[in-house]
């Protein structure tokens, strides 16, 4: 059988002001197949995408749809090419059921729930998707949304699929049921493109994989004739050493013990059940979950951030040894009682650091209080700046560039930097390498690594469990707010983790399942 | 499938891009050359009515702000100094708010009641107290009464997280039909104060606007200095770029909003009293005239720098005392000045489109042979 190409994208190029987003990529993906988009963040995967599904348009370049010229300037026409995209973040109607949001702005036909529903169960059933289409969608798991957005292209019509980073949001087990009807749907004749960095699941799904690196087309092999290192070395640009460094934990002792704590949030809803922990010195602790299982309050109750319904935080001082709580109180508070506390959030430029001042002042935001003056003093931060700019290489055009004009990496640069200058004996650390290039990535393992060496207790939240497997000593896994277990990194799997972290999930509705 | 062939797409005529790397005197370029199509519009549109030439427009303008040569030069020039530094208090007024993204719209109101405490003192104190403790009293209660005026949308936006713009606006009525019943009790059913001799601010010179224009000055750099140099300066910032990250450093957001909200009323309670005892001498309810919203554009189009507002409010000043001569000669009326100051503010607005967006025009296609 010859392959026939779906869609056909020749030198196309997209710039955003000076960034080159996209340069001469010319790309081919055919009908049958998954054909896997791969590239660090950064490298353009996701402007090319949104190019074919006319969110952007493309500034050169020609895109073809079954060998005929196609020009693609919204959604909608991309929809009369039967094109569908299901994005990262998913857009759907939180009140609404599953059926309706997968009807919403069709426009052709009547408005007929009760036959929709007949064609949307037809279509689970084809392709093996588990859904009740009269589910509202607040109720649903972030699997079961990705679910009706994969199901509301399908729906209209979509022959040619592409995934954002669809299992970004998954545990193990979610990804493998996803896989297993894309290949269901690849079979049925689709053409499914996949945007993703990580290798292991190119390797295991697509037929093809083409890669970008930093908006270049570099080339496409077939799955079946390549391997995770010659991938990387087509991401990167050069052989990378991809073994997390690991020492043993030593002197570990006791710095931080959670005693059973308890949170709401604003609806009143729980959102930490329980919690009970010991951070200890010296050692790396993974923190798994589902994403929104109660990580950030978690992170925010030892921060000072998050009111206690119940429960305490205590804190073990390294020098006097003295133990002291931390319930209900304040950032500054926390800070004045000597605690070192040091806190990567999740949301860098939202939180961690303000994005439109520039290094110099970011790094006055924990301690610009300082003194009595009236004044700010800057001296001390440039300096900290300079220090930081050059002992992790930096990329800025200087000290006084607002930090929303670095990339992903160099922002988490500056901002982890500023935290472990305060040398901390606690360093809590939130998706610290979400969004970074792979340098940048074993930049901060390396830094994570040597606090660790200096004995501080770290607390490592993170989404792949591959990284927290060969990073952490031990891995807490989370799931909706109550902890699952603890297991030791170095003896446990990815499967092990993935059924802890929907666990309490099973526990609620089937009244314990295992 | 034959249905998606059939479809036939253009591209667009053009399409907008967003750009982020313009650089700084490129911008100020593009706003000076709007500045003065600004002006040639100015004169275009004044001559199409009012049938003089452009040439003679531009001389009316002139004399308008800056009076005849060697006749009345210098009183006017004061003058227009001092309209000036009105808007330009109002618009110093309101930056620290806008910094920490609080959309101040009560400057009126906030001044309005500083004025109505600075008449009151000098009605009912004018004959006890002497000059220099008469001048303190006014200068401590028109401060307080704008800060108060400015302070309780604060403490609303703080504790219960109400909407200040509304609130703010919702002031201003409020202030407006105070002084229309102040000015009802005191004026005797006439409505009208006459000027109060006492508490008036001394002339310097000839001058009877110097207190005003050097009050104001002192006031633009200590905003700068205050905005870009002291700590609680830098607390407005992060609180205004994100509360998230003003929780995460311990900054006090409620205690910020409210202290600021005091110095932003109490600034706009001093124009008030700059307009009472510095200028009119009395009292009603048009004495601050608009300006309290003039000012929420002077200080956006300075970008929140005092410095770079004195330029705007000059500009802005200029072009409203101006072609309000030019109205008056041609026996137009008064709106004019206000049509035309509006479209020349409605084009520095707009080029801002132009700094931070490009446009692209329909390409010329690389060939590629499918």
């Amino acid at each position: 059988m010859t392959k026939q190409p779906a869609i056909e994208l020749k030198n196309i190029t997209k710039t955003f002001g000076k960034v080159v987003a996209n340069k001469n990529v010319n790309l081919t993906a055919y009908r049958g197949e998954i054909l896997s988009i791969l590239g660090e963040n950064g490298s353009g995967k996701t402007t090319l995408m949104n190019m074919i599904s006319g969110i952007y348009f493309p500034d050169e370049g020609q895109i073809f749809i079954d060998e005929k010229e196609a020009h693609i300037t919204s959604p909608k026409d991309a929809f009369s090419y039967k094109i569908g995209m299901i994005h990262q973040h998913f857009k759907l109607v939180d009140v609404f059921t599953a059926a309706e949001n997968i009807v919403l702005g069709i426009e052709n036909g009547k408005y007929n729930l009760k036959e929709s529903m007949n064609e949307i169960k037809s279509i689970s059933s084809q392709y093996g998707f588990e859904l009740n289409p009269e589910k509202k969608i607040y109720t649903m798991s972030v699997s079961e949304k990705q679910t009706v957005e994969i199901i509301k292209v399908l729906y209209r019509g979509a022959d040619i699929l592409i995934l954002d980073e669809p299992t970004a949001v998954l545990t193990p087990q979610e990804t493998e049921k996803l896989f297993d009807i894309l290949r269901r749907m690849r079979d049925d004749g689709k053409c499914i493109i996949i945007i993703t960095h990580k290798l292991h699941e190119v390797l295991s799904l697509s037929d093809r994989v083409s890669v970008l690196r930093k908006g270049e087309y570099v080339g496409t092999v077939n799955t079946a004739e390549t391997n995770e290192a010659e991938l990387t070395e087509m991401m990167v640009g050069k052989k990378v050493d991809l073994n997390i460094h690991r020492d043993e934990p030593k002197n570990t002792r006791d710095r931080l013990v959670v005693n059973s704590i308890t949170c709401v949030d604003r609806t009143g809803a729980t959102v930490l059940d329980n919690v009970s922990f010991a951070a200890k010195s010296g050692e790396i602790l993974g923190i798994a979950g589902i994403a929104g299982s109660g990580q950030r309050e978690l992170l925010e109750s030892i921060a000072g951030l998050q009111r206690l319904e119940y429960g305490d935080i205590f804190y073990f001082d390294p020098k006097t040894g003295k133990k002291e709580s931390l319930r209900d109180k304040t950032p500054v508070q926390i800070r004045n009682m000597g605690v070192r506390l040091s806190f990567v959030p999740e949301d860098r430029l939202g939180m961690g650091l303000v994005g439109n001042m520039d290094i110099v002042d970011n790094m006055m935001l924990r301690s610009y209080t300082k003194g009595k003056s009236f004044f700010l003093k800057r001296k001390k931060p440039k300096d900290l700046a300079m220090k930081i700019i050059n002992d992790l290489e930096v990329v800025t055009p200087s000290a006084s560039t607002p930090v929303r004009r670095l990339s992903g990496g160099n922002v988490q640069k500056v901002l982890v930097g500023r935290e472990i200058a305060a040398s901390p004996t606690v360093l809590m650390v939130a998706y610290p390498v979400r969004g970074l290039d792979i340098n940048s990535s074993y930049m901060i393992y390396n830094l994570l690594n040597e606090q660790k060496e200096k004995g501080v207790a770290i607390i490592f939240v993170g989404e792949d469990l591959d990284v927290l497997i060969e990073l952490c000593d031990r891995i807490m896994v989370i799931g909706s707010g109550k902890i699952t277990g603890v297991v030791d990194a170095r003896t446990t799997t990815k499967d092990q983790i993935g059924l802890l972290m929907t666990k309490s999930d099973n526990d609620g509705k089937e009244n314990g399942n295992g | 499938m034959a249905k998606s062939n059939e479809i036939k797409h253009r591209e667009p005529l053009f399409h907008v891009v967003k750009r982020d790397d313009m650089p700084q005197w490129q911008a100020w370029l593009i706003r000076c050359a709007t500045i003065l199509i600004g002006f040639l519009l100015v004169g275009i549109l004044s001559m199409a009515i009012t049938e003089e030439s452009f040439g003679d427009t531009y001389q009316i303008i002139f004399s308008g702000v800056f009076g005849r040569l060697f006749e009345g030069r210098t009183t006017m020039l004061w003058k227009y100094l001092q309209e000036i530094a009105i808007l330009l208090c109002l618009a110093l007024a309101l930056t620290p708010a806008f910094k920490m993204k609080f959309w101040n719209c009560g400057a009126e109101g906030q001044a309005l009641m500083g004025g109505l405490a600075s008449i009151f003192c000098m009605i009912n104190f004018g004959e006890k107290l002497s000059y220099p403790a008469l001048i303190i009293t006014i200068i401590v209660t028109s401060i307080i009464a704008g800060a108060v005026w400015g302070v309780i949308p604060a403490v609303f936006k703080a504790l219960f997280n109400t909407n200040e713009t509304l609130f703010t606006l919702m002031m201003n009525y409020i202030a407006t039909q105070i002084i229309a019943y102040y000015v009802y009790i005191e004026g005797g059913g006439s409505n009208v104060i006459n000027p109060v001799a006492y508490g008036n601010f001394p002339a310097v010179g000839n001058n009877d606007y110097f207190v005003n224009i050097v009050t104001v000055a002192a006031i633009t750099v200590f905003m700068y200095i205050y905005l870009k140099y002291s700590k609680q300066g830098y607390e407005i910032s992060v609180v205004g770029e994100s509360q998230n990250t003003a929780r995460y450093v311990g900054i006090n957001v409620k205690k910020v909003i409210i202290r600021t909200m005091l110095i932003s009323g109490a600034l706009c309670g001093v124009t008030g009293m700059l307009l009472v005892a510095g200028k009119d001498h009395s009292i009603n309810t048009n004495l601050v005239g608009g300006q309290g919203f003039t000012a929420i554009l002077m200080s956006w189009l300075g970008q929140f720098n005092p410095f770079i507002m004195v330029v705007m409010t000059a500009i802005v000043v200029f072009l409203r005392i101006g072609v309000a001569k030019v109205a008056d000669t041609s026996h137009l009326n008064s709106s004019f000045s206000e049509i035309i100051v509006g479209i020349v503010i409605l084009m520095l607005v707009g080029c801002e489109f132009f700094i931070h967006y490009s446009i692209k025009f329909r390409h010329s296609k690389k060939e590629v042979k499918a």
